[in-house]
C-alpha cells in the first residue's frame, strides 16, 4: 500500500484556504504568547541550557539513571515494568487491567498511548478507554487523532465540537457557546470518572533521585483519574527521566512557558508512590528510543519534553495541519522521530519543512531541530529512499556545475526559451513553479558578462 | 582591501543587477573586488536535498576558487550560511577551509562588521519592508530572532536605517519564513505558496511599497507570487537599495 506523503496531504489542507489561515492564526496566537511569557523572564537563555544540559546528561547516562529510578520507585511501592515496544506495553497494561477485570478506564492526555495505539487494543478485549483531557475527549468521540501533542483538538472549529457534542452527548443542536459545551463535557467526564476501574495517565518527568512523577495537565483530569479507582498505571516513554527534583525547577519553569504561553500549569501533579490502599503501575517503554540514545547525529532529539512550541512556530506545520504528517508526534521534532522507527514510511518528513530554523529557536531544550531534519535528509538519501526525481536532477546540476563552460552554456539558453517562448510552453503541469508563481524575468546578459564588460571599462578609463 | 566576489549561480544567471550593485557598493567604499570566474555554485540545493556526494565537489571547488583571496563576499545570506555552516561536513580539516569560513561574508555583515560603516550616503524615499530571510537570520545571526530573548539587533536593519528619507515598516509576523525553502518550493507548492502571499500580505498590510531582503532567493519566490497576484509591491535586494541611493547621492 502506498501511504499519502506530506505534500499531497498538505495541499489538501491548504485548499482549503480560511481553514488554513484559521488554523495558523489559531497556532501563531499561542506562539505570541509564549513570546510574551519568555521575555518575562531574563534568565530566559540560560534555562534554556540548563535544561539541554540536563537532558543530554541523562540521555549520556541513561541506564544508570533507569535503574535508579527504578530501585527509588520500587521502594515506595511502585512496581515497575519495561516494554520494548509498543505491543509490550499494551499487552502489560492489558495484563494488569485483566488481573482486576477492569472493563471501564479514564485515561488523561498520554501522547505514549497513542504512538502505541493502545486505545484500540484494549477496545477489541472489549475494554471501553475514555480520554478525558477534553480536547482528546473531542477527538475521540470524532474517531479522529489528535492533530497536536499539546493542543489535541486545535484543528476543530468550536462549532464542530457543537456538532459532535449534539450527536454524543445530546446537547442542544447549533449551541456554539463554550462555556454550555465545556459544561456538558465536564457532566459527561463525571460519569465516567466516578464508574472507572482503573486510571491511565502519561508522564511529564519521571525523577531518578526520588522515583516519584509528575504529570501536568490544565484540567486537574489526571488527578481525579487515578483518585478515584485503585488502580493507576504511568505510562512512560525512557526519555522522560531527569536526574533530580530540583532539575524540575528548570523545566516546570520551561514546559508551560513554551507550550501554551502559561507561566505553569495549571496542575503540576506529584506522585511518589501509591496512594493508601491502591496499586501504581509504571511501564517505561523503549519502542526505539534507544536506537536515537546510540546516535550521534540523532541523540539530541531525545531531550524533546514534548512542549510543542515547535509545531506551534513551525510555518509548515501551522498552514498543513497535524495529520498531514500521518505520525502521532507531528512537526518538526515528529518529522524527526517518524523516520528514525521506519525511514520509508516517513521519508516526505524531513522534508515537509524549509530549514527555517524557527523550531531551533524556540525549543526549551535547545535541540537543533532543523539541522537533524537536514541529517535525515542525507541519511535517506544514503538508505535509496529519496525519488528518482529528486537525485537525477541533483545529479545532474552537480555534474554542470562542475565546468563553468557547460554552466554557462545551460544558462544561456535557460535564459533564451524564458524570454522567447510562449506562455503555454512554460506554464503547464510539469512546472509546479509557475503554477502560483510567474518565473523570475530573463536578462539578456550573465553577471559574468556584464563583469566582463565593467572591467573593460575600467581598464580603457585608467 | 581585496575582495572576491561570490555571486550564487542563479544570481549571476537571473539577477546580474544585484551583483552590479554589490560589485559597486564595494568598489565605491575602495575594496579591490574580483569576480573569479570560474566559481558556479556552492552546491547548496544538492545539499539541503541529501545529497552530499553531489555537494561535495562543489565544495572542494568552493574551496579551491575562493582560498586565495583575503575576503569573499556574497549578497546572498543562505549561500554564506551554507558556507559557513554546512562545508564542514565536506571539508573539514583540509588546509584553508578553517581561513575560508572566516573570511566568507554576506554583504550587509561584511559592511557593518569588516568595513564598519556608520553611514550611508543618499535617500530611498520610499516605504520598505524587509524581509528577514531565515538563513541569514539564525544561521548567520545578522539579527536576533523573534523567539529569542535579548537586545534586539538586525544588521540589514541598521543599514537600512543610515539611509535619508526611508521609512521602514513593520510587520506583523517579524521574522516568518517566506516558504521559498530551495526545492521545498516545487516539492511543497501548495505549502510553499501559501506561506509567500501570507509574507507579502503581511508586508503590504504594514504599508511597505518596495519588499527587500539580502536574500535574492526568497525575493524571487515572493515576486513570482507577487508579480502572478498583481499585488502593487515592488521587490528589491538589498543591495540594490543601498546602491541606488548611494549613486544618487
Ligand atoms: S522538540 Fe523542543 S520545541 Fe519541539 S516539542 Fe520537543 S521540547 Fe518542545
Amino acid at each position: 500500500m502506498k501511504t499519502a506523503q506530506h505534500p499531497e496531504q498538505a495541499a489538501e489542507f491548504v485548499a482549503n484556504d480560511a481553514r488554513a489561515h484559521w488554523h495558523d492564526q489559531a497556532l501563531w496566537f499561542v506562539r505570541e504568547k509564549r513570546d510574551r511569557m519568555a521575555v518575562s523572564l531574563p534568565e530566559w537563555e540560560q534555562l534554556r541550557d540548563t535544561a539541554s544540559q540536563i537532558k543530554l546528561h541523562t540521555v549520556s547516562r541513561m541506564a544508570d539513571y533507569l535503574e535508579e529510578f527504578e530501585r527509588n520507585a520500587t521502594k515506595l511501592g511502585a512496581v515497575v515494568h519495561w516494554a520494548k515496544d509498543a505491543q509490550e506495553h499494551n499487552e502489560i497494561v492489558l495484563s494488569l487491567l485483566k488481573k482486576i477485570d477492569a472493563k471501564r478506564i479514564v485515561k488523561s492526555k498520554s501522547m505514549l498511548t497513542e504512538e502505541c495505539h493502545l486505545n484500540p487494543f484494549l477496545e477489541e478485549q472489549g475494554i471501553e478507554v475514555v480520554d478525558t483531557d477534553l480536547g482528546e475527549r473531542i477527538v475521540q468521540l470524532r474517531k479522529e487523532a489528535p492533530s497536536h501533542i499539546v493542543l489535541p483538538a486545535i484543528h476543530i472549529k468550536k462549532e464542530e465540537v457543537s456538532e459532535t457534542f449534539h450527536e454524543h452527548l445530546q446537547t442542544e443542536a447549533g449551541n456554539n457557546d463554550p462555556n454550555y459545551l465545556t459544561e456538558a463535557a465536564r457532566n459527561h467526564l463525571r460519569e465516567k470518572f466516578v464508574a472507572a476501574d482503573a486510571g491511565i495517565t502519561g508522564v511529564n518527568f519521571a525523577i531518578a533521585e526520588t522515583g516519584g512523577l509528575v504529570v501536568c495537565t490544565n484540567e486537574g483530569n489526571a488527578d481525579l483519574g487515578v483518585s478515584l479507582p485503585k488502580l493507576h498505571i504511568a505510562c512512560m516513554g525512557i526519555e522522560k527521566l531527569v536526574p533530580k527534583a530540583a532539575d524540575l525547577s528548570v523545566f516546570l519553569r520551561l514546559l508551560a512557558r513554551s507550550a501554551t504561553g502559561q507561566p505553569i500549569t495549571t496542575y503540576s501533579s506529584h506522585f511518589h508512590g501509591p496512594r493508601p490502599g491502591g496499586e501504581l503501575h509504571i511501564i517505561l517503554v523503549d519502542n526505539g528510543r534507544s536506537n536515537l540514545m546510540g546516535s550521534s547525529q540523532f541523540r539530541n532529539s531525545l531531550k524533546c519534553i514534548r512542549c510543542g512550541a515547535c509545531m506551534n512556530t513551525c510555518p509548515v506545520y501551522r498552514r498543513s495541519g497535524g495529520h498531514s504528517y500521518g505520525t502521532t508526534v507531528p512537526g518538526p521534532i515528529g518529522s524527526i522521530l517518524a523516520p528514525s522507527r521506519d525511514s520509508k514510511q516517513h521519508k516526505s518528513l524531513p522534508f515537509a519543512c524549509t530549514l527555517c530554523g524557527s523550531c531551533t529557536d524556540v525549543c526549551p531544550v535547545k535541540i537543533d531541530l532543523h539541522h537533524e531534519l537536514l541529517e535525515w535528509r542525507g541519511e535517506i538519501r544514503k538508505r535509496g529512499q529519496l525519488p528518482i526525481s529528486k537525485t537525477l536532477p541533483m545529479k545532474f546540476t552537480s555534474w554542470m556545475m562542475q565546468s563553468p563552460w557547460l554552466f554557462g552554456v545551460v544558462g544561456a539558453i535557460g535564459r533564451w526559451c524564458l524570454r522567447h517562448f510562449p506562455r503555454w510552453a512554460i506554464y503547464h503541469g510539469l512546472n509546479p513553479w509557475g503554477k502560483q508563481r510567474e518565473m523570475p524575468e530573463s536578462p539578456k546578459q550573465s553577471f559574468r558578462e556584464l563583469y566582463q564588460i565593467h572591467e573593460s571599462k575600467k581598464a580603457s578609463d585608467e | 582591501m581585496q575582495v572576491a566576489l561570490f555571486i550564487p549561480c542563479y544570481i549571476d544567471q537571473l539577477y546580474p543587477r544585484v551583483g552590479m550593485a554589490t560589485l559597486k557598493i564595494l568598489e565605491r567604499r575602495g575594496c579591490d573586488v574580483v569576480f573569479p570566474s570560474t566559481q558556479t555554485c556552492c552546491g547548496q540545493p544538492m545539499a539541503n536535498t541529501g545529497c552530499s556526494s553531489d555537494a561535495k565537489p562543489l565544495a572542494e571547488r568552493f574551496l579551491e576558487i575562493f582560498s586565495p583571496y583575503q575576503y569573499v563576499v556574497a549578497p546572498s545570506g543562505s549561500c554564506v550560511a551554507m558556507v559557513r555552516r554546512h562545508y564542514d561536513e565536506y571539508l573539514e580539516g583540509r588546509p584553508g577551509f578553517a581561513e575560508l569560513k572566516a573570511k566568507t561574508f554576506e554583504l550587509c555583515e561584511f559592511l557593518v562588521d569588516v568595513m564598519k560603516v556608520d553611514a550611508w550616503g543618499g535617500a530611498y524615499p520610499h516605504k520598505v519592508g524587509l524581509h528577514s530571510s531565515c538563513h541569514g537570520l539564525r544561521e548567520l545571526e545578522m539579527g536576533k530572532p523573534s523567539e529569542r530573548v535579548g537586545p534586539a539587533f538586525s544588521k540589514p536593519l541598521r543599514l537600512l536605517e543610515m539611509i535619508d528619507q526611508i521609512e521602514l515598516v513593520d510587520p506583523k509576523r517579524p521574522d516568518e519564513c517566506c516558504g521559498f525553502g530551495g526545492t521545498f518550493a516545487v516539492a511543497e507548492e501548495a505549502v510553499s505558496c501559501m506561506m509567500g502571499t501570507d509574507r507579502l500580505r503581511d508586508h503590504l498590510g504594514a504599508g511597505a511599497e518596495v519588499l527587500t531582503a539580502a536574500d535574492m532567493s526568497c525575493l524571487m519566490h515572493l515576486q513570482g507570487l507577487g508579480k502572478r497576484q498583481q499585488m502593487p509591491l515592488q521587490i528589491k535586494h538589498i543591495a540594490e537599495i543601498l546602491n541606488e541611493s548611494e549613486a544618487k547621492s
